[in-house]
């Protein structure tokens, strides 16, 4: 009898469905890994394990006993614990690393009401045995590495007595090292009979890790693989394709670069590597979150310094010490999340369509200080024309958009003004279908300048790319042409 | 979840919802002003001179200082700082002109731009321990409040400035106020208008533009709304914010050359609510148009609907320890109107 039975469970979001029907078995003593593409549905399922959502229809079992959290902790009293990929909420800064191991004790009352520091290192070092391995105990758990966080949450969920541990992208935001340390716990504590499931894209971890592989897309399990996976076949399931078959109209680069990177470093100590643009070339760099995507577009864009390398614009030297730098020599970028990296409040002054737009290019529309005339408003019909923005005008609130309408306006605030080279970073979150389609589409409209766009998805990259570069570890891959777009692990 | 659950709810029951969110709203943008106008008719009835012009004149005389002071902060709270310094400064410019004209004897024409530049100073160092430090907003310009406080006491040993003031080292100071600065303070213009209501208008009307209908005031509202998205917008928060501070440190100490003129003496006790109503002047224009958030125009109104009820109430006896009362209890029910009534409406 498997201990987690999954069987047939469906979840809808309005006319969305997130889970159509999902059957998953789960056995003691065993590694699965959950693939699939962003909106295949394993967050949904993750969160109706964990107890933060119900499911609309379906069950789960439980060691044969009928599971159905109303919330995380109940699911952890029921043995299934959850480590989400953010893990800053796992503890909190002021509070030492001991402390955060026995925040469940404090929390529902079992460790004692008086506490001093001896006891509470004893019992923290307790957990910690128990899990096998070890923490700096005293350090304040501000100052704690986001792997050293993850193995508090692990600990934690041993010490419970866990027997579902459910990994969200664990490796996402940790070094190679970290990573090989993580499965060497994970893989001990599925000998000690654990059950783990494993969500990650990266294919060196489910390598490392999974004893089969589950594929998951439009909230249906599409595949189950057994070792050893034919990854290749599996990543073809998983975006519903070949991998083989990129954009029809693809561009070859042709002519002398816009935009050339050498010798490039993100990081101290990751290897460099070099990348040119073209103009009218639209290239995707993929990778998993924490890879370092972010990381090179905010360097490209002055917002964040490169730890070693050149680079050159149209054939000059270009280095810029400000994002006003970079934008003045023709560099722009619709950094990703657009709540926090371009949009106002709603009802703040700047929270129209219109303000939204033209935020970065007032000085320019608007010499003289004052707000006159009518430009602002001007390029903003301009721009809902010309994109296809759903909206009722130019004095529209961003908060009225729906979320592929809104990015269509932070992809129209830098499409204004003529560029050599725009940087989209997870330009499709949040975004239907229908809207990511006109969005490629006036991407892919302007062939004067070069760009360069970064997705966790590898899907949307071959959907809007010519060429996809994989990034791992703050380094590039080798840079191949559309038609052989590589999957494997950059190692 | 719970957003989808709601929307379909209003989706139901949509045409009442509407017509209620509507009146909602009506009351919520003329609230301010209605009950301004029920005052002024009030008192009118209850006290016939309260309408009359010297008394009106009077009233914004009052609230001049406290107005302009607001402004600053208004522009720090844009900025999504809050400068709670302004007070201090104030006082300490009152002593700081007082100083230069009784201590160092020097006209007009020296002291304004000196104390102006002192105020000017104030914000850029609580600009550099937010901006470069930084030390959250509160925090800094609480920290130089108290600093100020207690500097502006040092060269006097403790004492009030007037002319013939004892100098710590025992010798007499022999410098008097300048004529032409006392009538910053004293004068009128055509004989009706006080001089410190028309520079409260003239840095009202100044400030309005900027902050609404300028290039610099988009930015302002946007480093307050979202700084990281004005970042990557390419402008300088840091150059925005220290312009804030340094506007209202500005402002500050214009308020407190506007005390001074008026007092004619440097008193230590100067400016003592000034932070408070200043504060709570921008904080009830944010009720005002229900725009939500801090505006020029709706500082202007606050200090002066907090003026009226003020000098109403005085003239109809009411004893003059219950206006701290009557002050939080008008801020009270301007914040309840901003955010209880607003919360459904979107």
């Amino acid at each position: 009898m498997p201990l987690l039975k999954i069987d047939r469970l469906s979840r809808s979001f309005g006319p969305t469905r997130a889970l159509a029907g999902a059957s998953l078995e789960l056995n003691a003593g065993e590694i699965v890994a959950l693939m699939g593409a962003n909106g295949a549905g394993k967050s949904t399922l993750v969160n109706i394990l964990s107890g933060t959502l119900d499911a609309d229809s379906g069950v789960i079992a439980l060691a044969g006993r009928p599971y159905a959290p109303e919330s995380p902790a109940e699911a952890a009293d029921a043995g299934v614990v959850t480590v989400h990929q953010s893990t800053d909420r796992v503890g909190a800064p002021g509070l030492s690393v001991a402390d955060a191991l026995l925040l469940n004790g404090y929390a529902d009352g079992s460790a004692p009401f008086f506490l001093n520091r001896r006891s509470i290192r004893k019992k923290a070092q307790d957990i910690l045995t128990q899990a096998g391995f070890d923490l700096p105990l005293d350090l304040d758990f501000a100052d704690l590495p986001a792997a050293d966080r993850q193995l508090v949450a692990i600990a934690r969920a041993v010490a419970r007595k866990a027997s579902v541990l459910i990994l969200d992208e664990p490796t996402a935001s940790i070094s190679g090292p970290e990573s090989e340390r993580l499965y060497a716990i994970l893989k001990r504590l599925r000998g000690e009979g654990l059950a783990i499931l494993y969500i990650s894209h990266r294919i060196a971890d489910l390598e490392a890790l999974a004893d089969r592989v589950v594929v998951l897309r439009g909230g249906q399990v599409v595949g189950t693989f057994n070792r050893p996976v034919d990854f290749d076949t599996a990543v073809e399931t998983m975006i519903g394709r070949s991998l083989r078959s990129a954009r029809p109209d693809a561009r070859l680069p042709v002519g002398a670069p816009i935009f050339e990177m050498r010798d490039i470093s993100l990081i101290p100590g990751a290897k460099p590597f070099d990348l040119d643009l073209h103009a009218g070339e639209v290239v995707a760099i993929s990778g998993v979150l924490g890879a370092g995507k972010s990381r090179l577009l905010s360097a490209i864009f002055g917002n964040a310094a490169l730890a070693g390398g050149t680079m050159r614009l149209d054939g000059r030297p270009y280095a810029p010490a400000s994002v006003r730098a970079a934008i003045d020599a023709g560099v722009f970028m619709a950094a990703e999340d657009r709540h926090r990296s371009s949009l106002m409040p709603a009802d703040w002054p700047g929270s129209s369509l219109a303000a939204t737009i033209s935020l970065p290019h007032l000085a320019k529309w608007f010499s003289s200080g004052l707000l006159l005339g009518g430009r602002e408003q001007a390029e903003a019909e301009r721009a809902i024309h010309r994109l296809g923005i759903r909206a009722s005008g130019p004095n529209a609130a961003m908060a009225s958009l729906s979320g592929g309408n809104q990015q269509k306006v932070i992809l129209g605030r830098w499409d204004v003004e003529p560029s050599r080279l725009l940087l989209l970073d997870e330009p499709f979150q949040g975004v239907d279908v229908g809207a990511r389609h006109d969005i490629i589409t006036a991407i892919r409209a302007n062939t004067e300048r070069a760009t360069l766009i970064a997705t966790s998805d590898p899907e949307e990259a071959l959907e809007v790319a010519d060429r996809i570069l994989l990034i791992d570890h703050h380094t590039l891959g080798s840079a191949r042409p559309a038609p052989s777009p590589s999957f494997e692990a950059a190692h | 979840m719970t957003s989808i659950e709601n929307q379909a709810s209003t989706v139901g029951a949509a045409k009442p919802r509407i017509a209620l969110e509507q009146l909602r709203t009506t009351v919520r943008n003329s609230a301010v002003f209605i009950l301004l106008a029920v005052l002024i008719v009030g008192f009118t009835i209850a006290e016939p001179a309260f309408i009359n012009l010297a008394n009106q004149m009077s009233i914004l005389q009052a609230v001049s200082v406290v107005a302009i002071l607001g402004a600053g902060v208004t522009v720090t709270l844009a900025v999504g700082g809050f400068d709670l310094s302004i007070g201090a400064v104030a006082a300490s410019s009152v002593m700081a002109a007082s100083y230069a004209m009784i201590v160092l004897g020097l006209d007009v024409f020296t002291t304004v731009p000196l104390v102006l530049a002192f105020g000017a100073l104030v914000g850029l160092f609580n600009a550099f321990l937010i901006v470069r430090l930084r030390v959250p907003d509160l925090l800094a310009t609480l920290a130089v409040m108290f600093l100020l406080t207690g500097l502006q006491l040092i060269p006097t040993a403790g004492r009030s400035i007037s002319a013939g003031l004892i100098l710590p080292d025992g010798t007499t100071a022999t410098g008097a106020y300048d004529p032409a600065f006392l009538r910053i303070g004293r004068s009128t213009l055509l004989g009706v208008v006080p001089t410190p209501v028309v520079i409260m208008i003239l840095i009202a009307i100044a400030l309005y533009i900027l902050t609404e209908h300028t290039r610099i005031g988009r930015l302002l509202f946007a480093t307050g709304g979202n700084e990281v998205a004005t970042r990557l917008a390419g402008a300088s928060v840091p150059r925005l914010k220290t312009l804030a501070y340094v506007l209202s440190g500005t402002l500050a100490s214009l308020g407190g050359i506007i005390i001074a003129a008026r007092v004619g003496r440097g008193d230590i006790s100067s400016g003592g609510s000034l932070l408070m109503d200043a504060v709570a002047a921008s904080l009830i224009g944010f009720a005002v148009l229900g725009l939500r958030r801090p505006n020029v125009f709706g500082t202007i109104v606050g200090a002066v609907f907090v003026g009226i009820l003020l000098n109403g109430l005085t003239m109809l006896n009411a004893p003059y320890y219950t206006q701290d009362f009557v002050k939080g209890a008008v801020l009270v029910g301007a914040l309840a109107l901003t955010y209880g009534l607003g919360r459904n409406t979107r």
